[in-house]
């Protein structure tokens, strides 16, 4: 077993860091308090690669593996949750579930402008009144010669404003007897008649980004942005889950990392009583805390990640990586608010926000709830996971790096 | 236009550095690619994209410089070399100067190279003019802007005053400052091309030159003394009182 | 040694740099109890009118040379009479200010004339006979003595590390009128135009630093124009941090100075960076306003002579260094200091 980082892994996750604690960092209390995204991050991100980190060339990626993913994820989320929040949708919940289960045509055609960041790309799960409770979805295709004419609308999607391309899970089959089997998986473009979008305002947290809602009324879509069968939607959407769980597992443990830094920063400097708190046992304790949740969290997603290169069902672990590594990241935020007192109460330091955007983690991309039951459904043995018609392909160094 | 830019690796500008027995110890902080020197890359990539050719990084030091290397070639270097002999361990600049100058010459058909403004070990910034006049090739100091047009060099250079505008014809040695632009970060190309890159070793005999003297020694290395420094925080119960006090203060050392 | 000196006297327009003068007072320290003597060479157009200057300093000699090749700086017109100068004199002690020009003339001069360099020396001393020079190294974290094993040795002084001479008006001297070496088609380097610095008082030479970090942008009574996104609100919070800064300068004479942090978040522009990647300053006075201390920022700083902070975080490094620390709001601060000092000053 080597735990070491390869080379290429270490260079990708400084060079990540050093766009997101250079760039990013000094405008981010500005972006958090005017509740939206700096205009230049996605188009930077874009320059840089980071938004193809983990696809092959040959699909207008960056030939990197899922380890990069997370590496760059880690990093992204040590700055901002909504930093991370990009990759989550772009590349975890959207273009992995195209690389996935898209055709050799449609990767051509859909997934190589995604990956080379010319296209924005979101995911539509989620409705007003389907959460957790994926089957009951409302929205509705509707087969019609050569296209389907799309109706609904999906709340709480990230980068709803922001993404040219939406994967959109819909019903097509309202009779189907298993609510799930009705459900199908459109690519969808969002810059046209019909489509109708804006932000949601007011968040506890994950100001910084891009959270919406989009409608669509009459929308078609060609045969040919359909992703997989007809009824494959459910599956399909639960296999970008487990890619998009991944990203959050991995963007928490960065957070995680943020509270500890700033904690081990702050208890050195604040003096009281005479000396540094950081001599106090209930600092240290709240530090070794924020350490093994910070060193769990980081194996944790890993193992996912590791599992994903090597072609290897991992629904189980990477919901176990994300339930942990976002529950963690929710205390060791409160912790790390507790650490610098009153400072920490207000904006002066960067862990009320950190606190402020860990309780998203908890909520979106599964809440801890589901993971609790999937992990308790695994262990007696409720819960099995059915072979996929598409596995999300191994990492392939030589097939990823091949230009074509 | 083959390039080469001159770099070396130093311990990070955050690092606690400390003498003892005259011995320089940086603790654990990692060693880096000198900060000034990402700028020369920067500038060297720069060159690379208005006149084509290669760009190669070359390094004088032990062999984990390859590190500070292999973040050149991430960068967008062509290709890397490091220069190592234990007969260099206690060089000085001009030592080093000669055995860069060899260098690029067995490199072969370069016709620029890029220095940073200093390395933040030794401060001495006195590199790049030494290996240009060993090379017979103009200097140009502190460039704070190139451009290549007709086979000349057009460039801007920091002085106190002002800057200079000038153009030179190839070959010719350049020392960067900080407003050629942002060092580039690594590309994932690039980060995987350094990542299998095999970066080779040329020693003195390699290079075809004897040892080059030294004449410049360092035989202490101390911790400037410690200032005894009593901070007075001022306070007062209004930002006018505040004021009125420290202004008190600062008038009676004497200092304005 | 046989304390034979020469000081290149770097000059702009028939005005010497300030550090040059610095440096011919180094010289006059080691020159006299040697037995040596001190001579000058000025370079450049106007370079007669510095040469005659230097004679009040009690300098032995002035050199120069106004040749029309030398009217724009360029490195080899100017090494060629300065090697030739050195070799005609037979110096073993070559000085030069720590300027752009006076560091790369060190550096040709030194490999020419098969010398040894040592740049930005803080200090120097005759010790058994030879010369020892006191370097900051590592951003100033430590301390080098160096010594050089040949001759002539080569030294570029610090900025306001050694005291500008006392000037006797009375002491007058005839400079001498020496050749340039390289004819002008024989010089590759054209000079084709000049841009003006910003104006305002140089950060190195100044007495006075009045300085401003990251903590210059956050003025909550304030809120940018509508219509900026969030990076040009940040930079617009910046600038109005550093019109502040700049009031206090004036009233000071200051130069003003800059965290990395500040520059590199838009608020200023580089050449008014202090630190490891920035300007070093050592100037009487340092006034750090919203600056935390970064161990980065510390090392172009830290020579100050008194320090003053002004942060709203008391556990900010910079207090540390500070001889005066103010733990509150810069926008509430600064003003009436301003103020104050404009009252107190004017008397």
């Amino acid at each position: 077993m080597d735990f070491k980082l390869t080379e290429e892994q270490q260079m990708a996750q400084q060079m990540v860091r050093e766009f997101a604690q250079r760039e990013v960092a000094p405008v981010i209390k500005e972006s958090d308090r005017q509740g939206g995204m700096a205009a230049f991050v996605l188009p930077r991100m874009a320059e840089l690669g980071i938004l193809g980190i983990c696809l092959p060339l040959r699909y207008g990626g960056q030939g990197m593996d899922y380890i990069s993913l997370g590496l760059a994820c880690e990093e992204l989320e040590a700055v901002d949750s909504t930093l991370r929040v990009v990759l989550s949708v772009h590349i975890g919940l959207n273009s992995l579930g195209l690389l996935q289960w898209a055709n050799e045509e449609q990767k051509q055609r859909l997934l190589k402008p995604q990956a080379r960041g010319e296209k924005i790309a979101c995911f539509g799960l989620t409705e007003s009144g389907a959460g957790s409770d994926v089957a009951a979805i409302q929205s509705s295709a509707r087969c019609q010669g050569d296209e389907y004419i799309l109706n609904g609308e999906k709340m709480w999607i990230s980068l709803a404003t922001k993404a040219h391309h939406c994967l959109w899970i819909a019903r097509t089959d309202p009779s189907a007897a298993d609510p799930h089997e009705g459900l199908s998986a459109f690519l969808v473009d969002l810059e046209q008649k019909g489509v109708t979008r804006g932000d949601l305002h007011g968040k506890l947290g994950m100001r910084a980004g891009s959270t919406g809602w989009i409608a669509l009324q009459d929308v078609t879509v060609p045969l040919q942005n359909r992703i997989g069968e007809e009824g494959e939607g459910f599956k399909i959407a639960m296999a970008c889950l487990d890619n998009g769980r991944y990203t959050v597992a991995a963007g928490a443990t960065g957070l995680i990392r943020a509270c500890l830094e700033a904690s081990t920063t702050y208890a050195k400097s604040r003096r009281a009583f005479g000396r540094e708190i950081s001599w106090f046992q209930l600092v240290q304790q709240k530090i070794a805390n924020m350490v093994q949740f910070y060193d769990a969290a980081r194996l944790l997603y890993l193992r996912a990640g590791w599992l994903k290169n090597q072609g290897v069902r991992n629904t189980r672990e990477t919901s176990l990586a994300k339930w942990f590594a976002t529950d963690a990241s929710f205390q060791a935020a409160a912790e790390a608010v507790q650490i610098h007192g009153a400072y920490g109460y207000s904006d002066e330091y960067d862990v009320e926000r950190y606190l402020r955007n860990a309780k998203g983690g908890v909520i979106y991309e599964g809440t801890s709830e589901i993971h609790q039951l999937m992990q308790a459904g695994y262990a007696l043995g409720y819960r099995v996971d059915a072979p996929l018609r598409c596995e999300l392909p191994p990492y392939d160094s030589e097939f990823w790096q091949a230009e074509i | 236009m083959n390039i080469a830019v001159c770099v070396k690796q130093v311990p990070d500008s955050a690092a606690k550095v400390v003498a003892e027995d005259d011995r320089v110890s940086w603790g654990d902080a990692p060693l880096v690619l000198n900060p000034w020197d990402e700028y020369a890359v920067e500038a060297a990539l720069q060159l690379q994209e208005a006149a084509g050719g290669e760009v190669t990084a070359v390094s004088v030091g032990g062999e984990s410089a390859k590190e500070a290397l292999k973040t050149a070639l991430a960068m967008g270097c062509t290709q890397a070399i490091l220069v190592s002999d234990p007969a260099l361990a206690a060089a000085d600049s001009q030592a080093i100067a000669h055995v860069l100058c060899a260098a690029i010459q067995k490199i072969g058909g370069v016709e620029a190279a890029c220095f940073g403004r200093q390395a933040i070990d030794g401060d001495m910034g006195v590199t790049g003019a030494q290996t240009a006049h060993l090379l017979g090739w103009l200097m140009l100091g502190l460039v704070s802007k190139i451009e290549f047009k007709d086979g000349k060099l057009q460039v801007e250079r920091s002085f106190e005053e002002g800057i200079q505008i000038a153009e030179c014809p190839l070959p010719a040695a350049l020392s960067v400052s900080k407003d050629i632009g942002e060092p580039r970060y690594p590309s994932f190309m690039g980060i995987r091309k350094a990542a299998r890159a095999e970066i080779p070793t040329w020693d003195l005999a390699a290079l075809g030159i004897e040892a080059p003297a030294s004449v410049v020694r360092w035989p202490r290395i101390s911790n400037p003394p410690v200032r005894e420094i009593k901070t007075e925080m001022i306070e007062g119960g209004s930002p006018q009182e505040i004021a009125e006090k420290l202004v008190e203060r600062i008038l009676e050392e004497k200092v304005l | 040694m046989n304390g034979k000196i020469l000081v290149y006297i770097d000059q702009f327009k028939g005005e010497a740099l300030p550090v040059s003068w610095e440096a011919l007072g180094a010289a006059g320290m080691l020159g006299a109890p040697a037995g040596g003597s001190v001579s000058v060479l000025v370079l450049g157009a106007e370079s007669r009118r510095v040469a005659e200057q230097a004679f009040q300093f009690g300098i032995q000699q002035a050199y120069y040379c106004d040749d029309a090749t030398l009217d724009d700086y360029r490195p080899d017109p100017y090494a060629a009479v300065v090697t030739a100068a050195a070799r005609a004199g037979a110096y073993d002690v070559l000085l030069f200010p720590t300027t752009v020009r006076g560091r790369e003339q060190a550096a040709l001069s030194a490999v020419e004339l098969g010398g040894g360099v040592m740049p930005d020396v803080t200090a120097l001393e005759v010790s058994d006979g030879r010369l020892v020079a006191t370097r900051p190294v590592y951003a100033g974290k430590l301390l080098a003595e160096v010594v050089c094993d040949a001759a002539p040795v080569v030294i570029t002084t610090r900025v306001r590390a050694f005291k500008k001479p006392s000037a006797d008006p009375a002491l007058k001297g005839e400079p001498v009128r020496v050749e340039a070496a390289v004819p002008e088609g024989d010089i590759r380097i054209k000079v084709t135009g000049y841009r003006q610095a910003e104006a305002g008082v140089s950060l190195t030479d100044a007495n006075v630093v009045v300085a401003g970090g990251r903590g210059v942008a956050n003025n909550p009574a304030l809120s940018p124009p509508a219509g900026l996104d969030e990076k040009a609100a940040e930079i617009w919070r910046g600038e109005q941090g550093f019109k502040l800064i700049d009031e206090l300068a004036a009233v000071l004479g200051a130069a003003v100075g800059a965290s990395r942090a500040a520059v590199d978040a838009g608020y200023i522009p580089y050449e008014h960076q202090v630190g490891q990647t920035g300007k070093i300053v050592s100037p009487d006075l340092y006034i750090a306003l919203g600056i935390s201390g970064a161990i980065q920022h510390q090392a172009g700083m830290r020579s100050s002579k008194v320090i003053v902070a002004i942060n709203k975080d008391p556990d900010a490094p910079i207090f540390k260094l500070a001889r005066f620390g103010v733990v509150g709001d810069i926008y509430q601060i600064v003003p009436p200091l301003t103020e104050e000092f404009r009252k107190r000053l004017e008397k």
